[in-house]
């Protein structure tokens, strides 16, 4: 039992993950408290009544953190009430369907940053990538008019090779002339980004007697299924469980995914046992621009409906958070792309009800993901005993 | 006989140059650049005169053309250019043909959209050198790390913490100075997480990059919604940095307005970009950061501390990157605005990529990437056919031409983004 326990409290991946969840949640509350003019005020009378600028605190950081945990799995309130009979199923699971509205695009940027990153390639382009995933699924949507599911279909497709293709940029790139993938993914999100700003405001893509920057609304028969209502939850979130199988299948027992892994474990190697480590590269960054691709779509086809200038909204860049966050496994980054969906969903309720700003969500994001990275700097705090090495192992190149 | 060795007589061969050069490729980049433009634009623009006034508006004297007639000549030009470059004629002076060639290109496209209406050149050339100081200084920031080894894509970041702490701390001490420091520090702050990240705990210095971006939008962001956006007056109206005047100077046509009749960044900025290129090739302590940004262990191995001189050189950046940031509060606008800095963090990095790590390499292409933009700006007002987002789309798409080695590679120091260990 004891050896139990003092293997818990050594740096294990679950314990380094729960403590830097614990230090970012702490940061997020001093946040919370020193943004907090009443509570400040309370604080300048500390040494004369402590307890007055204490209870305060803990009464803002509570009421902020339990929305935020309202938000993400349900209120109990609404709960009790559904029992009671006087609130709906539906209520009820409000939340949890939020959570998984907002997990499911991250899945799939998450899994393309992650299947980039085990390929020794750091696929900063997943949301560039997502935002040409956007373009053509939601081209697809609203153009072809097919009969249903197969709507739904091409769409989906299209979104996927609209990504691929923004992805097979920098592989090839990386491959016949060693630019280095950031600097080229980089570039390419804020090209993409300025690419569709430009092209909702044309004509036969913008909506039909609107002025303002946004297209035509997509098929009914080309959006993803979704029970309505409050529930917002759609079928991308069960597209995303298969997809993250089949991507841990093509990582761990494919023949591609063991080429992928030998070149993001040493070029150099894989290259003298005969793989073509260009050929991955490419092949690589086209897979993951098109599991982007198709977390933009679905976006569009799930959530918004229409394409407008920030219909990506930040899902690259957060898949890069949850890809690390969940170590650049499939199923680690699944469920921190669950993580993250629930933070975003809990900080819609608090700044609607505790107004405390959604961007802390940002900022926890960011914490987690720092003292995930930094495992070193989690230990020095708690004082952990080492245990088997932990943390990002493969180290990028230059960049 | 048994020790006798055969020497083959070696003899030294230049390697035969292959045919497709740097200046061949550029010379023929340039051909179909300038034939495009004599062509296209030529036939493209009315027949009417471009004029380009000395002035802040329409008055004054001013420079025309007939828009189709210059058009189809500085096309031509640049075709001209680049066909010397092609048949390697002027070897010696290759830079300066290629800076020629794309003048014309420019000029050519200018010839065509301003045909029929005016350009006024000192509002213009002031509005690219605005628009270009935060570029120029968020670049330097870049050129202080890369050239020593740590890579720095958070350059976003310690934009977006300088223009924050500018307005924030500004608008409370009523002082622009008091905010142009602070948003030194600003800048610091995430500088030097990066540097604790990357240079101790060796985390990986892209990721650690691109985190703090993000971290660095969301706290701006949080704080902004918390305290500046309920109270505006107490928190975020941050008094604005003086344009001074030097008398004399400032009555050159065009160039006086411009540079000396303005704020203290433009100085500072054009300053750093000489004091910098000055620093990095003439000083102990340039010698030292170039050493250590391309071979760590070496510069080791004589006794220069690489982590101390790391840590510096990162912390400067944050500085310089932080002073950036402040122009956007202090100087563009007056107040802070939930991630206002909008991407310029990344056109600051594809300034310092685009100018090869090197302080007036990247002082130029901030300045050619404020062009576009200010160009952008400019074809909006006059209903110009052409998208102001691809003009927008002109520094990435730069960036991406010239890392792809389309048109001569660009070469990172070569320990840029490898952590130090000493063994």
């Amino acid at each position: 039992m004891t050896a139990f326990l003092r293997k818990l409290w050594s740096a294990n991946t679950v314990a380094l993950t729960f403590l830097s969840m614990v230090l970012a949640v702490l940061i997020g509350a001093l946040l919370i408290i020193v943004s907090d003019a009443d509570v400040l005020a309370k604080f300048g009378y500390f040494t004369a009544r402590p307890s007055d600028a204490i209870e305060s605190s803990w009464a803002v950081v509570s009421t902020a953190y339990a929305d935020l945990l309202k938000g993400a799995f349900g209120d109990p309130q609404v709960f009790s009430a559904w029992f009671a009979g006087t609130a709906t199923w539906q209520q009820a699971f409000a939340p949890l369907s939020e959570t998984l509205t907002y997990a499911a695009p991250m899945v799939f940027t998450g899994l393309s940053v992650a299947l980039a990153f085990r390929g020794g390639l750091f696929n900063i382009g997943a949301q560039g990538q997502a935002v040409l995933g956007c373009v053509a699924a939601g081209i697809a949507g609203f153009t072809f008019g097919l009969p249903v599911v197969l709507n739904l279909l091409v769409a989906l497709i299209a979104g996927v090779v609209g990504g691929a293709l923004w992805g097979f940029i920098p592989g090839f790139l990386k491959a016949r002339t060693g630019a280095h993938e950031v600097i080229t993914t980089i570039m390419l999100n804020y090209s993409a980004g300025l690419f569709l700003s430009w092209l909702v405001i044309q004509q036969g893509i913008q909506a039909p007697g609107r002025t303002d920057a946004i297209s035509k609304t997509v098929a009914e028969t080309a959006q993803l299924p979704s029970p309505g209502g409050v529930l917002r939850v759609h079928l991308g979130i069960i597209l995303a469980v298969l997809v993250t199988a089949g991507v841990s299948w093509l990582l761990n027992r494919s023949a591609f995914g063991f080429e992928l892994r030998a070149v993001g474990a040493n070029p150099h190697a894989a290259k003298t046992a005969g793989i073509g480590v260009g050929r991955t590269y490419v092949l690589l960054m086209a897979i993951a621009g098109g599991l982007a691709g198709l977390g933009g779509a679905t976006q569009v086809l799930g959530t918004a409906h229409a394409l407008t200038p920030a219909v990506a909204g930040n899902i690259g860049f957060d898949g890069l958070l949850v890809a690390l966050l969940g170590r650049n496994r499939p199923w680690g980054t699944l469920f921190a792309a669950l993580l993250f969906g629930a933070l975003r969903a809990g900080g819609d309720r608090m700044q609607s009800f505790a107004s405390i700003s959604l961007e802390l969500v940002t900022v926890l994001q960011a914490l987690i993901v720092i003292f995930i990275a930094a495992p070193a700097l989690v230990k020095a705090i708690f004082r952990l005993r080492a245990a088997r090495a932990t943390g990002l192992g493969a180290s990028l190149a230059k960049g | 006989m048994s020790t006798a060795t055969v020497e083959e007589p070696t003899e030294v061969v230049a390697a035969p140059e292959p045919f497709w050069t740097r200046q061949r490729r550029l010379g023929l980049a340039l051909i179909l650049l300038g034939g495009l433009a004599a062509a296209v634009f030529g036939a493209l623009a009315p027949s009417e005169d471009a004029r380009f006034t000395l002035s802040e508006n329409a008055e004054g004297a001013a420079l025309s053309i007939n828009g189709q007639y210059g058009a189809v000549l500085f096309g031509v030009l640049a075709l001209v250019a680049g066909g010397a470059l092609f048949a390697g004629l002027l070897k010696r002076w290759s830079n300066a043909l290629l800076s020629a060639g794309i003048l014309a290109f420019v000029l050519s496209f200018l010839c065509w959209q301003v045909a029929g209406e005016f350009m006024p050149l000192v509002d213009t050339t002031d509005g690219t050198l605005q628009l270009a100081l935060p570029l120029i200084l968020g670049a330097l920031a870049g050129v202080l790390g890369e050239r020593s080894g740590v890579v720095n894509v958070a350059i976003e970041g310690q934009f977006l913490m300088g223009a924050f702490a500018g307005a924030l701390v500004g608008t409370m001490a009523t002082s622009v100075w008091v905010g142009l420091v602070s948003a030194a520090v600003g800048g610091m702050i995430i500088a030097g997480i990066l540097a604790v990240l990357s240079i101790r705990y060796l985390v990986d210095q892209t990721v650690v990059g691109m985190v703090l971006n993000l971290f660095a939008l969301g706290i701006t962001g949080f704080l902004y919604e918390r305290l500046m956006q309920p109270d505006a007056p107490t928190y975020n109206t941050p008094p604005q940095m003086p344009e001074w005047r030097i008398p004399g100077l400032a009555d050159i046509p065009v160039v006086g307005p411009v540079l000396f009749e303005a704020n203290l960044l433009v100085w500072v900025a054009l300053g750093l970009v000489v004091v910098i290129h000055f620093g990095l090739s003439r000083t102990r302590w340039g010698l030292r950061t170039r050493a250590v940004g391309e071979h760590p262990t070496a510069a080791d191995t004589v006794g220069i501390r690489v982590r101390g001189l790391r840590y510096m050189n990162v912390l400067l950046g944050g500085v310089v990157a932080g002073i950036g940031g402040a122009y956007f509060t202090l100087v563009a606008t007056g107040s802070f605005t939930k991630n206002m800095t909008a991407g310029a963090g990344f056109i600051a990095l594809a300034a310092l990529i685009f100018g090869r790590y090197t302080p007036f390499g990247a002082f130029g292409a901030a300045l050619f990437f404020g062009f576009a933009q200010k160009l952008a700006t400019y074809l909006g007002a006059i209903d110009s056919p052409v998208p102001s987002q691809f003009l927008n789309m002109l520094p990435y798409l730069a960036t991406l031409i010239a890392v792809a080695g389309l048109v001569g590679r660009v070469r990172a120091p070569a320990a840029d983004g490898l952590p130090y260990i000493k063994g």
